[in-house]
């Protein structure tokens, strides 16, 4: 099975799909989603990976293999993405302090009403 | 009833991602390397870079990295205000 | 004083915390010429920083680590960012004036593996430290200002 690691890092998407349907915790919901970002950054790593290549610096880089480098652009691409990832918890993490705070509660089923 | 739809759905959706990701291309021959060969071969008479990353991050994409500097700060934002309490001797 | 950790983790955290700013600060500098850059390097400092509410209390460091110093440094990144990308709109946004040009930082690379020429890549080493800045005070930001706002619950 040559595509292992895109089926793993789809895995992850599925695990953490599952934790954002099926759990009611507010701090699990976050978890979930932090999950399918990390899948998802891991699935653009893989997809740029050339066989036997060496990273795309030219530092230092050995002279034998310096013509077949790993491609860099998903790379860069997944730099943008971890901070997003990264901005997204922060505003969840927030948000699920102040709901607790305001309904004593972090079940989800819980909070329903709309007005204050 | 509405638990049974939820989890018919989960499944599908499963299944459509596990399936996806088996007929890709072959993991280690990238499809369409033709852009990163350019980058590979002149970022360091352009840019003067050893790392392409960077160069890329910086130089041939800058815009993305513009938003994303924009949507770092938005998050700042919204987490400083969220925790704002109004002082005594305003109001 | 509440919130404090044993006396093992306070001195562990005295040392490890000048030895992490150091290497964050490597991070950031050679960011044209090593794995990192701005991004890498501002999420490693700011790894250092937020030890200090961990071992010594969110009381302790509040008064080390002002959080509005570090919002108004976040916007000063966030702003020098901004002003490199307009240096070259004679061309182009964000073009890279200074690269290949023999001034700061514009000597020429040949094509190649070499060893690291620190005086290299234009504008690129200024946009690392600009980004770098803005990432480590801004996560710096977040986690005080959730430290803080979270444990005054209880004062209400």
């Amino acid at each position: 099975m040559g595509n292992f690691p895109f089926v793993v890092a789809m895995l992850l998407v599925i695990l953490g799909l599952y934790t954002l349907l099926f759990k009611r915790n507010l701090i699990k919901l976050v978890i979930g989603a932090s999950l399918i970002e990390t899948g998802v950054n891991l699935f653009l790593v893989a997809l740029g990976y050339r066989t036997a290549g060496i990273a795309p610096i030219y530092t230092y880089a050995p002279p034998a293999l310096a013509d077949r480098m790993v491609l860099p652009t998903p790379q860069a691409l997944t730099l943008t993405s971890i901070v997003i990832g990264l901005a997204t918890t922060a505003l969840l993490l927030s948000f699920a302090v102040v709901i607790h705070r305001h309904y004593g509660t972090l079940d989800v089923r819980e909070v329903k009403e709309l007005k204050g | 009833m509405k638990k049974a739809a939820v989890f018919a759905a989960f499944v599908f959706v499963a299944a459509f991602l596990l399936f996806a990701a088996g007929r890709l291309h072959p993991f280690g021959e990238p499809s369409a390397p033709a852009m990163d060969d350019y980058f590979l071969a002149h970022s360091q008479a352009e840019t003067g870079a050893n790392n392409v990353v960077t160069a890329i991050v910086f130089d041939y994409r800058g815009f993305d990295t513009l938003g994303e500097a924009t949507v770092l700060f938005a998050a700042i934002l919204g987490v400083v205000a969220v925790f704002r309490r109004p002082r005594e001797d305003e109001r | 004083m509440r919130g404090e950790m044993s006396v093992i983790v306070r001195t562990i955290a005295r040392i490890t915390y000048a030895l992490i700013l150091v290497f964050g600060f490597y991070v950031i500098l050679h960011g044209h010429l090593t794995p990192g850059g701005g991004f890498q390097g501002g999420a490693v400092v700011a790894s250092g920083f937020a030890l200090l509410p961990v071992a010594f209390g969110a009381a302790a460091a509040k008064r080390y680590l002002n959080p509005s110093l570090m919002r108004h440094l976040e916007e000063v990144g966030s702003l020098a960012f901004l002003a490199l990308g307009f240096l070259g709109i004679g061309i182009s946004f964000f073009y890279n004036v200074l690269a290949n040009s023999g001034s700061l930082f514009g000597a020429a690379v040949p094509f190649g593996p070499n060893s690291g020429i620190l005086n290299s890549a234009g504008t690129l080493p200024f946009m690392n430290w600009a980004v770098g800045l803005k990432v480590m005070t801004g996560l710096m930001t977040i986690v005080l200002v959730l430290l803080i706002g979270a444990g005054k619950e209880g004062k209400d």
